[in-house]
């Protein structure tokens, strides 16, 4: 063997593919199962994360101050606050700014139009390193003289971080268990062909043809497996995704959540699934070819 | 050439089918193997195609030592050698011309070489007119000269035959060993294992003759069975 006759072995590997369609299409079946639940459940983690990490940046909780401190004692408390760990910025908010923003977020409120700022406490606003250490850092900024109340958003950022850890445990678990199962079967529909070709293959060992050229034909075999599954998962991904999203952009109920779009991630998705499949597929026809090619 | 030097070979089973075989074939010799049925006929080429290992003595053929021989060079020591057998054995949803050209895809020939070899391989077997014939289109006879022509196909320094008249009828048995001749004439070492008397008798070859794993007699001329025999120095 000179070169590789990529030809050759792709013809014969479609052919091999097409000899056992039954076979074939059971084993894309189950590798496009696989690459769906491993995408879905990604896909979910990532928008999960991405949700997260909004609220990492855009979320802060809120200290109050003492109202019996003056501008100045309240201003000093911002040192301490920032040496608190996990605690990213303290930003001081005094009573009249306090007022305004309030005032500003109502605006067809008349009520609110000449609200005393003497309601209104001083507060800082906290944003933290990592939000999953939330209720820590809420009890650390109450223990500072002078802080009399914390409020934080912590069932919605708990929320985020269940969901994308859940997603994650289960993606790493259906992940590890359906790719057995699909290399499987994609192994058992190999060496069905391999059974099939045992004469043709007794024949090319027997004129001396390399092992290197016996196995290719199974290995693309199995690659075109891969690729077919990917390709398929990848529409059907795309389509599950765009239903649900557009479900949850028109939904009220669930305006907390933004999702990524999926022109955004196409790309990767993609990349991941052909990566995928064909890992799947070249991993089932070596498992299926290796014992049989012994010379 | 081939040399085997004090070869035994043991089956895993235990079965002793050769006990210490020393012999040598010259390039474009023509050597007929013969003997009772279990005297190790076929274990002999299964050892010669590396199909096996001996379990004691050397093997040379055609360069290659078969005993120390790496893996990934028993392919190009196959390709020096074609064997046939009594079964055919071609690719029966392959035509005539396919069963050819997938022989020598399998080594790696371009396909224009192919063409041109297999017309030339199929003229000299006569089946020029048959290429695009199915085997179970074509007699036995014929089939084994598919068979033939596909040992052939790659040029190989020597040709192995185990039984190749086997399944024949007497006159076709001989068409096919007058064929085997003619390419040994050509050039080709030729090994054929045979126990059909008459027919070995015809030929004035080199007889090599087995019996429970052992060389009982290795003599060259007509009538080695019951004949006289010349006994070879
Ligand atoms: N694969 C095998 N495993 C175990 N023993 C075997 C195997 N093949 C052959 N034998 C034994 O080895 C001995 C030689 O067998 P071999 O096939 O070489 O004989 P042969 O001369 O070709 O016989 P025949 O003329 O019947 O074809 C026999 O006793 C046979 O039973
Ligand atoms: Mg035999």
């Amino acid at each position: 063997m000179k070169k590789h006759d990529f030809g050759y072995f792709f013809h014969e590997g479609l052919s091999n593919m097409f000899s056992h369609g039954f076979m074939s299409f059971a084993a894309v079946g189950i590798t496009v199962a696989c690459l769906l639940i491993m995408g879905t459940f990604t896909l979910v983690a990532v928008n999960a994360d991405a949700n997260l990490r909004e609220l990492e940046s855009e979320n802060e909780i809120v200290a109050f101050v003492d109202e019996s401190y003056s501008d100045a004692q309240a201003r000093a408390l911002q040192s301490r606050i920032e040496e608190i760990p996990n605690v990213a910025s303290a930003t001081f908010i005094s009573k009249e700014e306090a007022t305004e923003d309030f005032k500003d977020r109502y605006p067809d409120e008349p009520m609110f139009d000449d609200l005393d700022p003497e309601i209104l406490r001083d507060r800082f606003a906290i944003h933290l390193d990592d939000l999953k250490l939330t209720g820590k850092t809420k009890e650390a900024v109450e223990q500072v003289d002078g802080i009399v109340k914390v409020n934080a958003n912590e069932e919605v950022s708990n929320g985020f971080i269940a969901l994308r850890n859940i997603a994650t445990v289960v993606c790493v678990a259906l992940i590890a268990i359906l790719l057995i199962v699909s290399m499987f079967i994609i192994s058992n529909t190999i060496k069905l062909t391999t059974f099939d070709r045992r004469d043709e293959i007794a024949i090319m060992r027997m004129v001396g043809a390399t092992n290197g050229f016996i196995r290719w034909p199974f290995v693309y075999e199995g690659f075109l497996i891969g690729v077919f599954s990917a390709v398929i998962a990848f529409l059907l991904q795309w389509m599950l995704y765009g239903a649900v999203a557009s479900g949850i952009d028109n939904s009220s109920t669930i305006q907390l959540v933004s999702v990524i779009p999926f022109s955004q991630m196409w790309i990767p998705v993609a990349a991941v699934f052909a990566g995928a499949g064909i890992l799947i597929g070249i991993g089932g026809s070596l498992t299926a070819i290796r014992r049989f090619l012994q010379v | 050439m081939i040399r085997l030097t004090d070869v035994e070979m043991q089956y895993p089973n235990g079965v002793q089918a050769i006990r210490g075989i020393s012999m040598t074939i010259e390039d474009g010799e023509f050597v007929f193997m013969v003997g009772p049925s279990g005297s190790g006929k076929s274990t002999i080429i299964k050892l010669l195609t590396a199909e096996v290992e001996p379990t004691a003595g050397r093997i040379m053929i055609n360069g290659f030592s078969v005993n120390n021989i790496a893996e990934r060079q028993i392919p190009y020591m196959r390709r020096t050698v074609g064997v046939i057998f009594q079964d055919f054995r071609l690719i029966e949803k392959k035509s005539v011309y396919e069963n050819l050209a997938f022989a020598m895809r399998a080594v790696g020939s371009p396909s224009k070489t192919i063409k041109n070899r297999i017309g030339y391989v199929l003229e000299l077997v006569g089946l020029e007119n048959k290429a695009r014939r199915l085997p179970s289109e074509l007699s036995g006879g014929e089939q084994q000269r598919v068979a033939i022509a596909r040992a052939l196909v790659n040029n190989p320094n020597t040709i192995i035959a185990d039984e190749p008249t086997g399944n024949l009828d007497p006159g076709r048995s001989l068409e096919i060993m007058t064929l085997l001749e003619k390419i040994n004439e050509l050039g080709t070492t030729m090994v054929v294992v045979t126990h059909e008397k008459d027919l070995v008798n015809r030929f004035s070859k080199r007889v090599v003759a087995l019996e429970n794993g052992k060389i009982v007699g290795d003599s060259t001329g007509f009538g080695y069975f019951g004949g006289a025999k010349s006994e070879k120095a």
